[in-house]
């Protein structure tokens, strides 16, 4: 790494304020005011809109397998997906992934 | 409101934080590793958890600052990473945009993965919920996990290469995600959402960090919209 010390900190600082700025935006913008019916209705799909997005390429490439598919990781990941759907709970699908994933790995160890 | 009900919903939020702490914990721990290693100092790898407090932007700062890229590039991969955070907030805005401002920038500040869907999810299981109840319940799921973040980076730092950074541990991040995006596939309108989301994601994984995941999201969110309609209209 070749930055200066004000280097470095410059770099924390406008990420750490773009960064709060990306958070706040809208809750600080528009407060108790309107957002648009269809805006309002297409912001409810966030969440099933943004987490697969973000998880395909780690599950598909994971680094730790040197970014090649596998079908250990694609199990686990299934676990957790099928687990969490069934039961309506987020700790079930974790447990049931973590199992499949680390299971081999801590019987390997023993 | 009496002040017992938003305390509840206060212990709502820890209790529903807790499952988090199994993915935290090893990231804050890698981060301060991996930072320390990189040359950073011990300030600079706490200034970047406590500051910034957003795990994959951070790390994605220290791969490109270890590539010695030019800081503006640096700053817009990092950035970039964190943008899908204004669709967070805008979501958020009609539960919570009608409290006092300093409990907007509070939670503004601690608008996360996590505590964003937690309380999302939260909220649309429970439409009777009260302004002073949401911000409660956000912040309990928030205050689980951001002190832990800043806590296990500062340990991580502290040990330093001293313990090998086990990259099988990162895998941890996608089964949460999982978990947590699961139990929100209400319906047709969702499970297609989801699902284009992933098929443009793959496809757009070449494009630069961040990016090819917000066109993948607003594609998916279109998509979301366009089913439910069809599936009102095929209703009547």
């Amino acid at each position: 790494m070749n930055y200066t010390q004000s280097e470095i900190w410059l770099i924390i600082g406008i990420m750490a304020v773009g960064t709060f700025a990306i958070r706040f935006s809208f809750l600080g913008l528009i407060g108790a005011g309107a957002i648009h019916p269809l805006i309002e209705r297409m912001l409810r799909f966030t969440p099933v809109a943004v987490l697969p997005g973000m998880v395909a390429p780690l599950v598909l490439w994971p680094t730790s397998a040197g970014g090649e598919p596998t079908l250990w990781h694609f199990m686990a990941a299934a676990a957790a997906l099928g687990v969490a759907y069934k039961t309506r709970k987020v700790v079930w699908g974790m447990l049931a992934g973590c199992a499949i994933f680390f299971g081999p790995l801590i019987i390997g160890l023993l | 409101m009496t002040v017992a009900t938003t305390k509840s919903a206060y212990w709502a939020g820890v209790r529903d934080g807790l499952p988090f702490i199994v993915m935290v914990v090893p990231f804050a721990l890698l981060f301060g590793v991996v930072g320390i290693e990189a040359g950073l100092s011990m300030a600079q790898t706490m200034s970047f958890s406590v500051l910034v407090i957003a795990g994959a932007s951070q790390f994605a700062a220290l791969q490109l600052m270890l590539e010695n890229a030019a800081i503006g590039f640096v700053l817009l991969a990092a950035l970039a990473v964190n943008l899908r955070m204004a669709m967070y907030s805008a979501a958020l805005a009609p539960h919570l945009g009608a409290a006092p401002f300093w409990q907007r920038a509070l939670v503004g500040y601690l608008n996360f993965d996590q505590s964003y869907m937690a309380s999302i999810a939260k909220y649309e299981d429970n439409p009777q919920m009260t302004l002073p109840a949401k911000v409660a319940y956000f912040l309990g799921v928030a205050l689980v996990i951001s002190p832990l973040w800043c806590v296990f980076t500062y340990i991580g730092a502290r040990l330093g290469a001293t313990v090998p950074a086990d990259i099988e541990i990162a895998f941890i991040l996608p089964i949460a995600f999982l978990s947590m995006v699961a139990p929100m596939l209400k319906s047709l309108a969702h499970v297609a959402a989801a699902f284009v989301s992933l098929i443009v994601a793959i496809s757009l994984a070449g494009l630069p960090a961040g990016s090819g995941l917000l066109i993948a999201a607003v594609c998916a969110m279109l998509t979301g919209v366009v089913v439910e309609t069809w599936m009102e209209r095929a209703k009547r």
